[in-house]
């Protein structure tokens, strides 16, 4: 049953009501078990007779794969099974939803282990289990594979060239909906087109056009993937894994192994962080197809640092170009935009969601967008993190930052001036309905740090906004009353970070009852209904929506109960604060359920909902950097992020999104990247040369939570988990400039960069 | 990793008869935050490792105002960095060894394994040289010194003959009027490998105001860390200004023959070299003056 | 091939433990696979990220490199022994009021990491917190409610042992 739409009830949270629950900071309800070192996270899992598994990943970006032989390793003592592409079904073209986009099951398929060609550096070549690590490892050693290696394509540029070498030899362009004449590396070409941008530019006063690029980057979870299977005799397969969504696995292993749903139980165990890196599957099918040869055993599988970073899903590097026009009111009136992303492998890139959040922020009529999905022999992209968006953000927070320059505006003020409101059309066509963009901007400009006087030489400030769709998806949640009044709640949503305990304190809000009443439970696959993983910043809005539900059906059942006792009408009882009442008569929620047996039998409650009504997130952000002229170095003085997060349920835990999000675009845009050689090796595999902020090189990062309720949500509730990762890029580039003078059109902003553009500004 | 077999020593003696017998592919343990990196990725290999940390001549740190400072091979950096006549006379060395990694690999981190794992980017041997360290060095056959800038030879290698251990390292006394420095630059503020490293070291006149030596070193420029005498030789004898400075960092920028790489491109490297020359020279200056 | 196994006598969380293991294995591989001590975590097995975090003879180091070999005779403090009979350490009640932990998989590590801070520094500044953490990686929180959450608890614990 879909939710209903909530509309002009009293529910509806233009107003801001005080609420019990919602809004408070408990403690979460899994802390303890965290800040001890209890939490079973995916690598903890120990079974009986369990085997150990590896996996042998090819060493070349672009090869045919001649033949390949098992025979040593099989006789390594202490080896149990040996599994190549030979062991997977050939599956047709089947694309289907995953993350925060598609995948095509049979790339999913190849992707698990190679068949005729390896396709990047890292691409599985074949796995083996055996009784110790060590063992497997050494039995890697000894599978022999013989290679025809070919020219690897590494750029965009490069790929989309006639002549590059192909990656799928039989892939076609999906150009606008039409097939491509020829094969091509171009997987697809999407267009946005609204009004006239040559007339928009015709009418501009200035200018402005620029090209960017950015590196390819990854989510860097500090908890590599992980997976644990036991396939049973009687066809019965079980997963125990840290993902980002258990259905979403089983669906996957589904139809990599050919296994019906209904055969497959994932266990989602506690998860080290995702940032939507942990949607796709990498080892839960190997560790399967091992558990099978293995003779039934259980087969454990994690993976090295080296292989997470050259053999998961890092988000693309890009090429963008943009031509923006603004009248001479400084009023933007076209925009044209180029825009290649590296899907890596397989097709993929978040190209598409780009296009939409590049502009996001802003009003402009004439639109023209094309966005390439381009192969390159890199692992294939997968979502991070508002996917698309950093890069485009990026540019796009530069080129408006050059414009308020021309004009001579305050960089806010030109925001606000362009800043899309309520009803405005985005510029990827879609209408706008309850927005905080401007209340942002409004927040930015009265906050202290933006008047703050800027002391130190070489220092400077610089200003980016950022938009993200959000998403709303399918949740479901059940719950038990207890006889002492509490509730046992059962959510489908993994809980990477504090989710758990905003979903119960919907629950609770809805029920009444305190938090403390309320333990909640992330189920797996056969215990709690269908529900999409945790990505999109989806799981508060919808996850803890299926919970309010819940609540509203327990009340139900409830009412229905009291009037048995009271012998009335259930209309006649009102319920309010966890206390049911009739005229002069009253009782307690907690004195209620201990009366369930006597009316009835034990009550329960569960609910599954679809909500369409998500409401996009926007922030704007502040940044001071001192920028050291001889070495480039970039110092981080102060930072502000203001963000519209609906209405805060865990406010904790929402501030604690956007420093995050904050972090992670800093590493991208001053430090991450991914360095392959002409051959195509990633050359930086390990923690020491792909460069994550550490603690010295962050400030405290101050949160400001504005908060205009979603009124599309039971209790306002907008996602705020992605879009902060969206403007640190622009507004760490527009502080620089500011600083020492100097457009950085290139991502990572590293100290090498900038001491070549301070270079050549000289010369 | 491979299978290989452990041994924990408590003496010199017993470190030496495995080494020099031959027969068994031996490899020092002193940190093994280097090592055991090598170990599990295959850049390098051994079937026995000789645990020595508890063998006492190789963890000590001492100091005597007459022989000056003795550093025991397998001492970790923060045992170093702790030590109060190394915090009084030796601020210079304490730049250094508190840069290699985080607490935790400073408190693994040898200065034998820093010398011995011969990295170009060694942070700690640029301050050993411009502190003329000497490397002491046992065999069954006896003991030399070799100091401490001809101890590398190229990437990964050093003096060491296979039958060899490096025992400890010397600094001389401290004199007057000397001041030392290390700083590096790095894309981070921790936990990176040296971009480029300099070690400047001065002994300046009684008023401080003309140099009587000085020498730099230089880390990550060359195929091993770089001492450029020439920059000693120039400031001999000079005034102490930011003229002479600068001029002595150019010398060391035109000595430093980087590469490109994953940490840095040459260019980068060459213009880093200069700025932090001078900056260590400077800091060295400060520091020769209290 | 396996060699012959080493049997190691060591003091883990003030307990007294023995165990088998080989040369090559790590103590970070011992904790989690031998003994069942999982909440080390292993993020990089190559001391870039700190989730491994043990104090060994009052020392934070990464137990990825330390082989379990070299525990003899010593002893070692896991998050495991951070909390005490009564309860949670006022670190780890600190990180749980700051909210200083997200996904939880770094917490370990920080929690050892300043534990052994603090026990050296009572009184670090936010800097010192900083310098010191910097070993340890963390993807979620983007350090500041760590940060905050350690120097809360250095005054927390100044102000208990003043009351003693």
């Amino acid at each position: 049953m879909s939710a209903e739409k909530t509309g002009d009830s009293t529910l509806s949270k233009e107003h801001n009501p005080t609420y019990q629950v919602i809004g408070t900071r408990p403690i979460r309800q899994d802390g303890t078990d965290k800040v001890t070192g209890r939490a079973q996270f995916g690598a903890d899992i120990h079974l009986p007779g369990m085997l150990f598994g590896a996996v042998l990943r090819s060493p070349h970006a672009h090869a045919r794969i001649l033949s390949i032989d098992t025979s040593q390793a099989e006789t390594v003592p202490g080896v149990r099974a040996v599994v190549t592409g030979a062991d997977l079904a050939d599956l047709e073209d089947k694309v289907t939803e995953l993350g925060e986009g598609t995948i095509n099951l049979r790339h999913q398929s190849w992707n698990t282990l190679a068949r005729q060609k390896v396709l990047y550096y890292g691409h599985p070549v074949a796995a083996v289990s055996a009784s110790s690590p060590h063992i497997a490892e050494e039995a890697l050693a000894l599978i022999e594979v013989t290679y025809e290696v070919l020219e690897p394509v590494l750029e965009v540029c490069a790929a989309m060239h006639p002549n590059a070498p192909l990656l799928i030899e039989d892939m076609y362009t999906d150009e606008l909906g039409q097939k491509s004449e020829k094969p091509s590396n171009v997987a697809a070409h999407y267009q946005t087109r609204i009004g006239d941008v040559e007339k928009g530019f015709e009418s501009a006063t200035v200018i402005v056009e620029k090209e960017f690029r950015t590196s390819m980057v990854h989510q860097g979870y500090i908890e590599p993937q992980n997976g644990t299977a036991l396939y049973n005799p009687d066809g019965q397969l079980t997963i125990w894994c840290s993902t980002q969504g258990s259905f979403g696995v089983r669906d996957q292993v589904s139809e990599i192994l050919q296994i019906p749903v209904s055969k497959i139980k994932v266990v989602p165990m506690e998860i080290g962080g995702g940032f939507g890196g942990k949607n796709p599957v990498y080892l839960e099918p190997l560790a399967a197809l091992l558990s099978k040869k293995s003779g039934y055993q259980p087969v454990k599988m994690t993976m090295s640092r080296s292989d997470v970073l050259a053999a998961t899903g890092p988000t693309s590097g890009s090429y963008i170009h943009i031509k923006l026009g603004a009248d001479s009111d400084g009023k933007l009136t076209a925009v044209e935009a180029t825009m290649l992303y590296e899907a890596g492998a397989f097709p993929g890139s978040p190209v598409g969601s780009g296009m939409g959040v590049m502009f996001g922020p802003y009003k402009i009529e004439n639109v023209l967008i094309d966005g390439y999905d381009v192969l390159v022999n890199k692992p294939r992209t997968a979502a991070y993190r508002a996917p698309g968006g950093t890069n485009a953000a990026y540019a796009a927070e530069v080129m408006i930052d050059m414009l308020s320059e021309k004009f001579g505006m305050d960089p806010l003020e030109f925001r606000q001036l362009n800043g899309v409101k309520n009803g405005d059309r985005s510029t990827f066509g879609a209408t706008y309905q309850r927005i905080g963009y401007q209340e942002t901007l409004e927040a930015a400009r009265k906050h202290p740090h933006y008047s703050a006087p800027l002391e130190k030489a070489n220092s400077g400030r610089g200003v980016a906004s950022g938009f993200w769709f959000n998403y709303g998806g399918k949740s479901s949640a059940s719950a038990s009353l207890n006889p002492d009044g509490t509730v046992s709640l059962i959510e489908g949503s993994v809980d990477i970070g504090g989710s758990r305990t905003s979903i119960a304190m919907q629950l609770a809000e809805g029920l009444g009852i305190s938090v403390d009443d309320v333990r909640p439970f992330v189920g797996d696959t056969d215990s709690v209904g269908y529900t999409e993983g945790t990505y999109g910043s989806r799981t508060t809005f919808a996850t803890g929506w299926a919970a309010y539900e819940v609540s509203q059906k327990l009340i139900k059942q409830l009412v229905e109960r009291a009037a048995k006792l009271w012998e009335v009408h259930p209309e006649e009882i009102s319920y309010q604060n966890g206390g049911f009442s009739i005229g002069e008569k009253h009782m307690s929620l907690k004195e209620l359920a201990g009366k369930l047996d006597e009316t009835g039998g034990p009550i329960m409650a569960s609910a599954t909902v679809r909500p369409g009504e998500y409401g996009p997130g926007f922030a704007t952000h502040i940044v001071d950097v001192e920028v050291d002229p001889e070495t480039g170095k970039v110092t981080i003085l102060r930072y502000t992020a203001v963000q519209d997060v609906g209405k805060a349920i865990y406010p904790d835990y929402v501030e604690g999104q956007i420093q995050g999000g904050v972090a992670q675009g800093v590493g991208w845009a001053l430090n991450e990247e991914y360095m392959y050689d002409p051959q195509g090796k990633l050359t930086n595999t390990n923690l020491l040369d792909y460069r994550m902020p550490v603690a010295l090189d962050l400030p405290m990062i101050d949160t400001v939570m504005v908060e205009v309720a979603n009124p599309g949500h039971p209790y306002g509730v907008r996602g705020v988990g992605e879009v902060p990762i969206v403007p640190p890029a622009g507004a760490l580039a527009n502080a620089i400039y500011q600083a020492v003078g100097v457009r950085l059109n290139s991502l990572p902003m590293s100290p090498g960069q900038i001491l070549e553009a301070l270079q050549a500004e000289k010369d | 990793m491979q299978s290989l077999d452990y041994l924990s020593v408590r003496s010199i003696e017993e470190t030496l008869a495995p080494l020099s017998n031959g027969k068994r592919h031996v490899k020092i343990l002193s940190g093994g935050t280097d090592l055991l990196v090598q170990l599990r990725e295959g850049i390098t290999q051994a079937d026995l490792i000789i645990d020595v940390k508890n063998v006492p001549e190789l963890v000590e740190v001492t100091f005597n105002s007459a022989e000056g400072l003795r550093i025991g091979a397998a001492a970790p950096c923060s045992q170093i960095c702790h030590n109060a006549a190394v915090l009084e006379h030796y601020p210079g060395l304490v730049d250094a060894f508190s840069l290699i990694g985080g607490v935790q690999i400073q408190n693994r981190a040898s200065i034998g394994g820093n010398l011995c794992n011969a990295s170009p980017a060694a942070d700690a041997i640029p301050a050993l040289i411009v502190h003329q360290a000497v490397c002491v060095i046992s065999s069954p056959m006896g003991e030399r010194r070799v100091p401490v800038e001809q101890f590398c030879t190229a990437p990964g290698k050093t003096v060491l003959r296979p039958d060899e251990l490096l025992v400890s390292v010397h600094i001389p006394p401290p004199r007057h009027n000397f001041g030392a420095h290390y700083q590096r630059f790095i894309p981070r503020n921790e936990m990176d490998i040296a971009v480029v490293g300099a070690g400047a070291s001065v002994t300046l006149d009684e008023e401080g105001n003309t140099f009587q030596s000085a020498r730099l070193a230089l880390a990550a420029v060359a195929p091993t860390p770089l001492f450029i005498p020439e920059v000693g030789e120039f400031l001999a004898g000079k005034g102490v200004s930011s003229e002479t400075i600068e001029q002595a960092a150019l010398i060391a920028r035109a000595a430093a023959r980087p590469i490109s790489d994953l940490r840095g491109t040459a260019e980068q490297r060459k213009k880093l070299s200069a700025v932090l020359a001078k900056r260590t020279l400077e800091k060295a200056v400060e520091r020769a003056r209290v | 091939m396996m060699t012959k196994k080493l049997h190691v006598h060591t003091v883990i969380n003030g307990e007294e433990v023995e165990f088998l293991c080989e040369p090559r294995q790590s103590l970070l591989e011992v904790l989690r696979d031998t003994l069942g001590l999982t909440g080390s975590k292993e993020g990089c097995n190559n001391g870039n990220c700190g989730a491994c975090n043990v104090i060994l003879d009052g020392s934070l180091v990464n137990s990825c490199l330390v082989l379990a070999v070299e525990v003899e005779g010593r002893s070692v403090v896991t998050i495991e022994g951070i909390a005490g009979p009564e309860g949670l350490h006022p670190i780890q009640q600190k990180f749980l009021e700051h909210a200083a932990l997200q996904c939880g998989f770094c917490t370990p590590g920080f929690i050892v990491a300043a534990k052994a801070l603090l026990d050296q520094n009572p009184n670090p500044s936010e800097e010192e917190v900083r310098h010191w953490l910097s070993g340890n990686l963390c993807r979620c929180t983007g350090y500041d409610k760590i940060v905050r959450a350690v120097l809360d608890t250095a005054q927390v614990m100044a102000l208990q042992s003043t009351k003693r």
